[in-house]
């Protein structure tokens, strides 16, 4: 096996045994991460009932398809945070990254890959109990499944480099964290997190198609859940194409300017 | 012969930002800040020739972890140069960083909930070791360490003195030819220093590696090291062997002698450090041991005599306190 793929099964392979000794830790946090689109949930199925059924053409079973697949696409979204960027600056975790022959995005991109597969098993009977409570109408093609299973991993990847660039401003200043709070409210408004895009006002529908946060979340829910047509489909993936390689471009970047400081000023 | 580590004239000056105490201070910080210059490294040149294994002493704060940090390619220098086996550390190429290690006694890099074993395996992908090579250096670490049965449980589980050498037999998987060790032994119990110095002392004879390492404990350089680079304030005080340290910081030697009719006063012949039941230590100046000595045998009854140099850590003090005061 290549030198760098075999870095990527072992990381990977450590996280799903670490994790799978914290598993009770994972569900608690899986659970509590849960009530959130339960919340958006019922107060959709709400509204559309009020209105005869549906939201602008959105069921209470298109609803629940919605923020059913929001968790596992929530979990998928689940990388470094950049709060943890503090503990490798300031108290030095990074010098014992910086010795080491591989560039830490690997390590961090194959850790929390790895802990997926612990999290999406712990997350099955949960969508299994979500699917018989809230009854999600799905209409999905096997095109659909094969673009979702890509998609979620675009999604991840796009995530990884956007926190890591985020996380990374921790080189030059402490002062994160109203930028940090700024940054996650865009993302909850603008991402699909907090409710589907479509049902945003025009002007903000179009902002979050040219911003990166929809193809983190909203995107890869409506593959599943929603109607998209066959351009909006494969013009997803390109579009997440497109910011993968932005995010790598910009975390390269930045990376780079970052260790110089560090190696500037110490630790 | 290339030595496998060249310092000329190394400097490392950091910037660190002033701030008196007080509201009014910090709020007067926010509009201009006040910078202070601090030369942590300040013209430090040696040589460490491959296989040498070179003890680098210095009070707290003389610079040494700021030199290794530099010599490992964590810290960019503000002056001077530095080659290690031929590379510029800050250049931080792959292939100089797999063939060096870096070890900090208060940094752990072992995984905490999983058995070393696996962060070993970690180690072989991360720095491309073929399987049999691995398996060769992985047994033989274990083996010298001792550590067959602690690699297999979680290294939460494991005390500080084992946990301790998991990490440096992780940090020798990939046979490093440059050992950076930056106090590897701290918080260890006597034993477990000991067991540690005596593998790092097979392991540069097995495989030839050059080793730079900080300790407070002086038994560890004494076991380890031929050679000695002594800063303080980030210059060299001195570089040499221990005995020419000694030789050159304490001016003093130490005669202790037993004698037939105790209680006599030796005060005649060097000042008395140490008195009791007929053995008497006396300090006398290093040029005139061996008359004192002399004189000592042919005046009193004396059953047994010894001449000893101080405890190197009584040289060391010596050492720091001339460089403070030159
Ligand atoms: N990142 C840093 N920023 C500012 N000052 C530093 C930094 N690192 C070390 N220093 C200062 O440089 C000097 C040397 O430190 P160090 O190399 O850690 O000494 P030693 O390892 O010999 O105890 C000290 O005065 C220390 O406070
Ligand atoms: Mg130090």
């Amino acid at each position: 096996m290549s030198g760098l793929a075999s870095v990527y099964r072992v990381v990977a392979g450590t996280a799903v045994q670490t994790q799978l000794q914290y598993r009770t830790t994972n569900y608690l946090f899986m659970l509590g991460m849960i009530a959130e689109p339960v919340v958006y949930l019922v107060v959709w199925q709400t509204v559309a009932d009020a209105q005869g059924g549906s939201v602008q053409g959105i069921t209470a079973g298109d609803f629940a398809a919605y923020y059913i697949v929001w968790t596992l696409v929530r979990n998928m979204n689940i990388v470094f945070t950049p709060y943890g960027w503090e503990g490798r600056i300031r108290q030095g975790e990074l010098s014992g990254m910086l010795v080491r022959p591989v560039h830490p995005l690997h390590h961090d991109l194959a850790y929390f890959a790895g802990w997926k597969v612990v999290v999406v098993l712990l997350w099955l009977p949960i969508a299994a109990v979500l699917t018989l409570v809230f009854r999600p109408t799905f209409d999905v093609s096997p095109v659909e499944v094969l673009v979702f299973l890509v998609a979620i991993w675009g999604a991840y990847l796009i995530r990884s480099m956007l926190l890591w660039v985020l996380g990374m401003v921790t080189f030059w200043t402490t002062r994160v964290s109203a930028l940090y709070e700024l940054y996650f409210t865009a993302e909850l408004l603008l991402s699909g997190r907090l409710l589907p895009l479509v049902l945003l006002p025009a002007w903000a529908a179009t902002a979050a198609d040219w911003l990166p946060f929809r193809y983190t979340f909203g995107y890869p829910i409506e593959v599943l859940a929603g109607d998209l047509t066959t351009a909006e489909l494969w013009g997803g993936l390109a579009a997440q194409g497109a910011w993968v390689l932005a995010g790598t471009a910009m975390v390269a970047v930045v990376w780079r300017f970052g260790v110089r400081r560090y190696s500037a000023v110490g630790n | 012969m290339e030595p496998a580590i060249r310092v000329r004239d190394l400097r490392k000056t950091f910037r660190v930002a002033e701030r008196d105490a007080g509201l009014g201070a910090s709020v007067r910080s926010l509009v201009r800040r006040r910078y202070r210059e601090v030369a942590a490294v300040a013209g430090v040149s040696f040589d460490v020739a491959p296989g040498e294994v070179v003890g680098f002493l210095g009070p707290n704060g003389a610079g040494k972890t700021t030199t290794l940090k530099m010599l490992s390619g964590l810290l960019h220098p503000t002056g001077g140069e530095v080659s290690v086996l031929g590379h510029v550390p800050a250049r931080r190429e792959k292939a100089y960083l797999g063939r060096i290690t870096l070890v900090m006694g208060n940094r752990n890099q072992l995984q905490w909930d999983i058995p070393a074993l696996d962060s070993f395996e970690l180690n072989r992908a991360v720095y491309r070791i073929p399987e049999p090579e691995f398996r060769r250096a992985r047994d033989e670490l274990v083996e010298l360490l001792e550590i067959g049965d602690l690699v297999r449980k979680p290294v939460r589980t494991l005390s500080l003195g084992e946990r301790m050498k998991a990490e440096v037999a992780a940090a020798l998987l990939h046979r490093p030819q440059v050992l950076f060790l930056d106090e590897p032994t701290i918080g260890l119990d006597i034993g477990a220093q000991k067991r540690l110095r005596g593998f790092v002392a097979e392991y540069t004879r097995r495989h030839g590696a050059s080793v730079l390492l900080t300790s407070h404990y002086m038994a560890d350089v004494q076991a380890l090291c031929q050679r000695v680079v002594v800063i303080d304030k980030g210059q060299v005080l001195f570089d040499g062997g221990l005995r020419q340290l000694t030789a050159r910081f304490s001016p003093h030697q130490t005669i202790t002698v037993q004698l037939a009719e105790p209680g006599t006063d030796l005060s005649a012949f060097g000042a008395v450090v140490e008195a009791g039941e007929g053995r008497v230590s006396i300090q006398v100046p290093k040029a005139e041991t061996s008359a004192v000595a002399g004189r000592l045998l042919a005046a009193h009854a004396v059953t047994d005599l010894t001449i000893e140099d101080p405890p190197i850590e009584d040289v060391i003090e010596q050492a720091f306190s001339a460089g403070r005061t030159a």
